[in-house]
């Protein structure tokens, strides 16, 4: 019936109330009809440039390579793109896609606050209305981006609810679109919820894989042997992914949030607790949910606001079973040493979320062989967790 | 005749909802069973889940706090099989997330439904393009399905054609909770849904006051009250007190 697939494998799907089954299918026929339209295309590839900063560059980490003693370590500069983050990439295409559907209004959910910005922004160049709904515990932890979110234009709706985390905030963006869904679009921030959701994401974020690919067999003659992501919904995971996922020589590694170690319980590890990791149902998509013996969706704890969610993307789930993708986790703590790590020896601030693709890194590089590579995808830029690190390190910086 | 039929021989009915475990187990079965004796022709049964998607703030909190006091799926299973027991007779529907059926195991949550005297279901989060899985192990109990302003012309036809027990219109688009005044153009969308189907077409969503449920009751087969009903017991510091004067209240304006 579907004009696309809506399961990967046996997960995805569209469990959402009736109310918002026709807004899926819109949203699915508009994708499908602009994908298939040059004009859309040029415009869409037109902003990536002139407006985002694409093709954003590869960078030679030398020093941290030279240090960690093997692989040649590689990072796709995603901190670089414009608002200082994949997110943006996924909110300017579906803000695209709002204008072709004729809407005028824009709601999103934000835990780290870089989809929210990123939403702020494409809406503020597109002349959109928008909401961003934000866990209080987030918005408490990531305060410079709620201002630049009110900077932007867009109004920011604090949630009270449940655990006041990204979870929560998808429940309100999810109950205000269904209450406003003739002109309001659900711009989703990660490759989760409801078909067509997972694959629209994916394709709008696939610029970032189709890049690195490219600078990879031009700048350095060779495809790397191993790419290494964050998890959180996965957006940007599976962006990179995409690119190299038919070179079945290259391993693909996505790092989930490790909190404060799995035998803890608390972390946002799906894959990495199979006590608390199962496959559920939750916010219209079936995949890998942390959830209690009654199916209640469990709390979660991590360092980055961005990858503490309890599911994972629905593609990741498929590529997990067929062990396309490896997932693995790093702590809090082993995510706090990479920021300082990378800070250090390359003068570059990663976002909280992607020092745990770097703490990946680090404990994977020095197993290594010299003339072999590892490509990190490094999705944002750590302004937004100064506070954060402050309070973590609590003024024990090495 | 099976209990949902046998309850729509007087309409229109009136079909409160209220979860089990809220503000605690044992005052949730008395709030039903006194529900059901002063007028309720077919109750909605609550079960709770952590995310309620399709919830407004009043239901939200009142299964918040069932599961805060330890409300699971078996303990609701066992709930229903008492109010059996304590001689409730209209139907009872069970209705709740997916996710915690899943959990539960979806054979053996329908199978224990039915063994404790549960007449059908309810799921706001399957839709008609997922429910086949759910449709393979049901048996002979209805999966209600649900229909929304926004349903456009050919689902109606398609969903409404394949309805069991009672069609479950949404009124309005949006989450639960009461609203001021009730939707318009109301009357068009239920002769639309009446095109395709002979189920009986309830309305839910919305709908807080008995003066509203008189209004849609002249144009539908069932009238369903939930926010309005789960704050006005939950309120009430005699909530089964409260319970039987909401039912009759409602009772009287569907007569």
């Amino acid at each position: 019936m579907t004009l696309l697939p809506t399961k990967f494998g046996p997960y995805g799907g569209q469990f959402v109330p009736e109310t918002l089954m026709p807004a899926l299918i819109e949203l699915e026929e508009a994708f499908v009809s602009a994908k298939a339209d040059v004009q859309f295309q040029n415009e869409f590839n037109k902003l990536m440039a002139s407006f985002v900063g694409r093709p954003t560059p590869l960078t030679y980490a030398k020093r941290l390579s030279e240090k960690l003693g093997g692989a040649q370590i590689y990072l796709k500069r995603e901190d670089l793109a414009h608002t200082g983050a994949h997110k943006i990439n996924n909110a300017l295409g579906q803000a695209l896609l709002v204008k072709r559907m004729g809407k005028q209004r824009i709601v999103a959910e934000t835990g780290a606050g870089q989809h929210g910005v990123a939403s702020a922004t494409a809406a503020a160049l597109l002349g959109l209305e928008c909401v961003v709904y934000m866990g209080e515990v987030d918005i408490a932890r990531q305060e410079p981006n709620v201002f630049r979110m009110k900077l932007l234009g867009a109004e920011v709706r604090p949630v009270s609810s449940g655990t006041k985390t990204l979870k929560d905030a998808i429940n309100e963006a999810i109950r205000d679109w269904v209450t406003n869904v003739r002109d309001t679009h659900y711009l989703l921030g990660s490759a989760l919820g409801p078909h067509p959701y997972p694959t629209i994401v994916r394709e709008f974020q696939s610029v970032i894989g189709t890049e690195a690919r490219e600078q990879m067999l031009l700048e350095v003659g060779r495809l790397p042997d191993t790419v290494i992501a964050c998890v959180g919904g996965g957006s940007n995971a599976i962006g990179v992914f995409s690119g190299f996922v038919n070179d079945e020589q290259v391993e693909l590694i996505g790092v989930e949030a490790g909190g404060s170690g799995i035998e803890t319980g608390k972390h946002a590890a799906r894959f990495g607790d199979p006590s608390k990791g199962r496959v559920g149902v939750i916010h219209g998509t079936r995949t890998y949910v942390l959830q209690d013996e009654d199916g209640q969706i469990a709390e979660t704890h991590s360092v980055s606001a961005g990858l503490d969610y309890a599911a994972v993307g629905p593609e990741h789930a498929l590529m997990r079973d067929n062990e396309r993708a490896f997932y693995t986790s790093a702590t809090d703590t082993e995510a706090l040493d990479a920021f300082q790590t990378l800070c250090h020896t390359e003068g570059i601030i990663p976002a909280l979320e992607s020092s745990h693709a770097v703490a990946e890194v680090i404990k994977r590089a020095p197993k290594m062989r010299k003339d072999e590579i590892i490509l990190v995808n490094l999705s944002g830029r750590g302004d937004k967790d100064l506070n954060t690190v402050i309070k973590e390190l609590g003024g024990s910086e090495k | 005749m099976n209990r949902i039929e046998s309850a729509f021989a007087n309409k229109p009915i009136f079909m409160p909802y209220f979860p089990l475990g809220y503000p605690d187990l044992e005052t949730s079965i008395d709030v039903i069973k006194a529900l059901a004796k002063n007028g309720a022709d077919l109750i909605e049964v609550g079960l709770s889940f952590s995310d309620p998607l399709a919830d407004g703030p009043v239901i939200q909190h009142a299964t918040q706090i069932a599961l805060e006091k330890g409300i699971t799926v078996k303990k609701s299973l066992e709930a229903v099989k008492e109010l059996r027991k304590r001689g409730v007779d209209i139907p009872l529907i069970l209705m709740g997330y997916y996710n915690p059926m899943l959990a539960y195991g979806l054979e053996k949550f329908v199978r224990d439904a039915a063994e404790a005297g549960a007449d059908g279901f309810i799921i706001p989060d399957l839709p008609a393009e997922e429910s086949e899985e759910f449709e393979k192990v049901i048996g002979d109990l209805p999966l209600i399905r649900m229909l929304a302003p926004t349903s456009s012309t050919d689902r109606m036809e398609r969903i409404a054609r394949s309805a069991e027990g009672f069609i479950y219109l949404v009124s309005v688009t949006g989450i639960t909770g009461e609203r001021k005044s009730l939707a318009e153009g109301l009357g068009e969308l239920i002769a639309q849904v009446r095109e395709h189907t002979s189920a009986p077409v309830c309305v839910g969503f919305g709908i807080g006051t008995p003066e509203q449920a008189r209004e849609v009751g002249k144009m539908a087969d069932g009238v369903i009250v939930g926010s309005a009903c789960v704050k006005t017991i939950g309120g009430s510091e005699k909530p089964v007190e409260t319970a039987g004067e909401f039912a009759r209240s409602f009772r009287e304006a569907l007569r």
